[in-house]
């Protein structure tokens, strides 16, 4: 395969996005007990776009400050766990062009 | 700022921005709220922006707004895995003024068109988040932000507060959305010299080129992909609905690596520098997904309320006029000084007998159905591939026997009345 073909990861794709981080996560799992008995896919480490939901040994870690804020984790969590809310007024992610 | 204004706008995106400005240049005193830096930073869209319900706001915006190129042609892949049929309409009159419509960055766009409801009047506050709105005896009578002392108070509140209307739902104007509800898009900007993106896509100076891809371009599932040209760089992005997402466990920026890579898109991009990365998700339930719009004090536009066209890819210019009638109502009733849900349900009206709410209805089905019949996507456009391959592929067999065979390779007979049942049904929902 060409060096092109190998495809952008998401990481490299995230340095790409400007984010004015809050101190405080804007995202919260309801219930960590739910992730780990009741939902054997973790589906939201698959469909989120800035992989920001990774599963570590027994607990959810949410990278909240590389949230595109755009909402799926929230309608596509199939337990209704996750709590979500805006980042406070001007932080999170910081489109320049669009 | 315990103040009180006419009206409150919360989220200055093009439904909001166009709702302040007709209601500033009315005469009322407006108040539009942003979350983000500035009008925009939170916005995201393919790129494209019709010409006339934007005209129907500010009258030749294209002589001074931040545009990237008026589209010329708009092109459809049909697409397989190493091959796509493709189709396109181009014309010249899409050159010319007035135009049809453009390609535009949307943190550019949205920041020139909210500095220009600033110039009617319109108070534009950035970085504040609406927490909730206030509600005394079920009418809606101002809103509580993030800021200290945060409480600010209007007649009317206009929630255009995008996909994601905690505000709308909070009021219980519609359920929580369902991942069938909702497309997530993922995006890039790829930065290509002007230069070369003219000459790969055909295009003579300052002419845009937008191409929908179809089929593989999702790996099959319902959504679509795009590659839009900007002046000096592309848009490309692939959305489909969340719940296929889901189902069938793709990572979503692993589909966009997908179409970037795709043998009939990479030559387009090839060379380029990615610059942004972006996601977003559509409302796009469509006019069934459509909750309460209008209550009393309090009325919802925009991605808030559905208003997307997923079909004809069409938003912001829904979102536009929907900020417009809005505006007119609100103005009609502050002359009344009535701002019940009786005085403002005027704006259902006014947006249900217009093209929004006609267009709405149109394709009332058309989603549902496509998601409840995935072979549109999967199988159909595969096997047209087929068949154009086979018939243009010149191999000493008669034309005769290719046809033959085409047909034979499609399956039985009971196979064949299936296919054309799904084409009379698909013509059904989309007539």
């Amino acid at each position: 395969m060409s060096e092109q073909n190998k495809g952008q990861s998401i990481e490299e794709k995230q340095y790409l996005v400007r984010f004015n981080a809050d101190t405080k996560s804007h995202l919260h799992v309801k219930d960590t007990d739910i992730c780990m008995t009741k939902c054997p896919d973790k589906i939201c480490t698959i469909f989120c776009p800035a992989e920001i939901y990774k599963w570590e040994d027994i607990r959810m870690h949410i990278g909240y400050e590389g949230c595109h804020e755009c909402g799926s984790c929230r309608i596509g969590c199939p337990h209704q766990n996750i709590k979500w809310e805006y980042p406070k007024g001007g932080h999170g992610i910081v489109f320049r062009l669009g | 700022m315990s103040e009180k204004f006419d009206c409150i706008v919360v989220g200055a995106g093009p439904a909001g921005i166009s709702c302040a400005f007709e209601l500033a240049k009315g005469g009322a005193n407006v108040l539009l709220i942003e979350r983000g830096e500035y009008p925009g930073s939170k916005n995201v869209m393919g790129g494209v922006l019709y010409r006339k319900m934007m005209e129907d706001i500010i009258p030749d915006f294209y002589k001074e707004a931040p545009l990237e190129r008026p589209i010329v042609e708009q092109r459809f892949m049909m697409m397989d895995k190493e091959s796509a049929i493709t189709v396109g309409y181009k014309g010249m009159e899409w050159g010319k003024e007035p135009y049809n419509n453009f390609t535009v960055l949307r943190a550019k766009f949205d920041q020139w068109f909210a500095d220009k409801a600033v110039e009617q009047g319109a108070i534009l506050v950035n970085e504040t988040v609406v927490l909730e709105c206030i509600v005394e005896n079920g009418k809606v009578i101002g809103v509580r932000t993030d800021r200290p002392n945060g409480d600010v108070y209007a007649d009317v509140v206009v929630l255009a507060d995008g996909v994601n209307s905690l505000l709308a739902q909070s009021l219980g104007f519609h359920k929580e959305y369902k991942p069938d509800e909702v497309a997530l898009a993922t995006m890039e900007i790829l930065k290509l010299d002007k230069k070369i993106i003219e000459d790969r896509f055909n295009l003579e100076n300052n002419q845009g080129c937008t191409i929908e891809l179809f089929g593989d371009a999702t790996k099959g599932i319902l959504g679509t992909g795009f590659l839009y040209t900007n002046k000096d760089s592309l848009s490309i992005g692939v959305g489909t609905l969340l719940s296929g997402l889901i189902k069938h466990k793709i990572k979503p920026y692993e589909l966009l690596e997908y179409v970037k890579n795709h043998p009939m898109i990479r030559p387009y991009i090839q060379g380029s520098e990615p610059q942004e990365y972006l996601a977003h998700l559509i409302p796009e339930g469509g006019y069934k997904s459509m909750g309460k719009i209008v209550g009393d004090g309090v009325i919802v536009i925009g991605d808030a309320s559905q208003l997307v066209n997923a079909i004809h890819r069409e938003g912001s210019n829904l979102a536009m006029t929907s900020g417009r009638l809005a505006a007119e109502t609100i103005l009609l009733a502050k002359e009344a000084d009535d701002f019940s849900e009786n005085m403002l349900k005027m704006y259902r009206t006014k947006l249900m007998e217009g093209f929004v709410g006609q267009d709405m209805k149109k394709y009332k089905d058309s989603t549902h159905h496509f998601n409840k019949f995935p072979q549109y996507f999967d199988q159909y456009i595969p096997m047209i591939n087929k068949a154009a391959s086979q018939m243009f592929t010149v191999d000493g067999t008669s034309k005769w026997e290719k046809q033959k065979k085409i047909i034979k390779d499609i399956g039985s007979t009971r196979e064949k009345m299936k296919i054309a049942r799904d084409v009379y049904k698909a013509w059904k929902v989309m007539k």
